[in-house]
């Protein structure tokens, strides 16, 4: 499993990257991994607003339905659309093709509470023992 | 405790996705369910399903027992041939969908969901009018081979003439020197063979078959993919699509119910189904709007919940989000619409002809 330096990560398993003054928002290989092939996404619309910890969106696999749970507040000003008729691209590449929204946010501090990937991977293997 | 099938630590070595199912730790995946739904539908796919239960009738009064608990009609059905049907209640009530293999009038294999192997026995145990009823759930292992490929896979390891034996029809036979029930029945809508084998020969058997299937792309499957194809076919999936409470007419299988056939468990109950009219019926439905159905989904009519979607999945050879669902019979008729309530989002839906996947007949 692969979890870039330059990403924040939530124990919910989504993954946020800053970009200027933005975040952009998707899940991490783990997650993808864990669902399976992915059949369908349900996301914002543009202009939605999202709030920390709360249920920004809907991933479904073959078998499992998932809720997305945004890591930041903010508003949505991108959503990646392509997603819709695609979602196997969350499969294939989960930190740059798949990302899910992006994210005006209000106050970058809230980045600070995140996991760093050394805290995630710790995170992750606690979960699986 | 959770049960193992004889396959289990072949499952595991190969780096399969176990999931708990019906009790059972079963593989949901090995490389992801598409792939597998892919290979079943294009292929070939081999499927661990010693899960499945086998109660035995034997005996003088073998045949005559089992037509008083089964809604389909054995009379009609020769030896050496399978018949699929229910088990109801006094009520009408489904105790099980299954399939019987009739050896002989004096000796009948029936084949019964994992979820219900003790509660199938216990009942037919104890209504057995006079046959001997045994449990043998755990003596056997069953695969099924599924797939276009199937015969000519199962013919290499095996000198049954596999021609000759037609759709639920079977035989004994040994495969890959493993003696077997070999039978072409399957829950894949594909061609395909199930083998009912001894219990500690199925790792061999298994071992066997994946090394025989290789240059043909034969893949093992989990039951993700054996649960999305079967609902490509619309075929039932006891605890889903029905239980106790619901009848084989209120789901669509009035087909192997034989009313006319003499005294059964059920049928004054369903006579008087039948004349009374059903209140609900099972229905096939495709959503003509985003997202994916899934089990307890509430029908909506004017907003108000009119039935229940009993099973949903987004059909991988077509594309589409489909599911079954029951609802009232105004709702039923082919073309008719409704919205089914996703998380609180209303999705239209329309009633289509079943099974959803018609196979290509080869050119």
């Amino acid at each position: 499993m692969n979890y870039p330096d330059d990403l924040k990560y939530t124990k919910e398993h989504e993954w946020c990257r800053v970009k200027g003054n933005r975040v952009v928002v998707g899940i991490t290989d783990h997650a993808q991994d864990s669902l399976g092939d992915i059949v369908y996404v349900e996301l914002p619309e543009v202009g939605d607003p999202v709030k920390k910890g709360e249920a920004f969106g809907v991933v479904e696999s073959t078998k499992a339905v998932s809720e997305l749970f945004s890591p930041v507040t903010g508003k949505v000003v991108e959503v990646n659309d392509p997603l819709s008729d695609a979602p196997e691209t969350i499969n294939e590449d989960p930190y740059e093709e798949g990302w899910m929204i992006q994210v005006e946010v209000a106050d970058f501090k809230e980045l600070d509470t995140l996991l760093d990937t050394a805290a995630y991977q710790k995170f992750i293997q606690e979960e699986s023992e | 405790m959770v049960q193992r099938t004889p396959l289990h630590d072949v499952h595991v070595r190969a780096g399969a996705r176990m999931v708990e199912f019906a009790g059972w730790d079963m593989p949901v995946q090995y490389e992801g369910i598409l792939a597998e739904h892919a290979a079943v539908r294009e292929r070939a796919g081999l499927f661990d399903v010693s899960h499945m239960g086998e109660v035995v009738f034997r005996g003088p009064k073998a045949l005559e027992s089992l037509q008083r608990l089964f809604t389909n009609d054995l009379s009609r059905c020769q030896d050496g041939q399978a018949q699929y049907g229910a088990l109801c209640r006094e009520s009408g009530g489904i105790v099980d969908d299954v399939v019987v293999y009739r050896r002989s009038a004096e000796d009948l294999l029936v084949c019964v969901n994992a979820s219900n192997r003790q509660k199938d026995y216990d009942w037919l145990h104890g209504h057995a009018f006079g046959a001997e009823v045994t449990n043998e759930s755990d003596a056997w292992g069953q695969l099924a081979l599924q797939g276009p490929r199937a015969p000519e896979i199962l013919q290499r390891l095996t000198s049954v003439r596999l021609s000759s034996v037609g759709t639920y029809r079977f035989t004994d036979g040994e495969v890959a020197g493993v003696r077997c029930l070999v039978a072409r029945t399957g829950y894949t809508g594909e061609d395909g063979f199930e083998l009912f084998c001894a219990a500690a020969d199925a790792p061999r058997l298994w071992a066997s078959l994946i090394e025989a299937g290789r240059p043909d792309g034969l893949r093992p499957c989990g039951l993700g993919a054996r649960d999305s194809l079967r609902l490509e076919m619309a075929y039932r999936l006891y605890g889903s699509d029905m239980d106790d409470a619901t009848t084989p007419l209120e789901a669509g299988l009035g087909w192997v119910v034989k009313l006319d056939k003499g005294a059964f468990m059920g049928r004054d109950a369903l006579l008087k189904q039948k004349e009374a009219g059903l209140s609900r019926k099972l229905v096939g439905f495709v959503l003509t709007e985003p997202g994916i159905s899934r089990h307890g989904h509430a029908v909506l009519q004017d907003g108000k919940p009119v039935g229940t979607v009993t099973s949903g999945t987004r059909s991988p050879s077509l594309g589409l989000s489909i599911g079954l669902a029951y609802v009232p019979p105004a709702l039923a008729a082919e073309g008719s619409t409704f919205a089914v309530d996703i998380r609180g989002r209303a999705a239209a839906a329309k009633v289509v002809k079943t099974p959803f996947y018609a196979k290509k007949t080869r050119a």
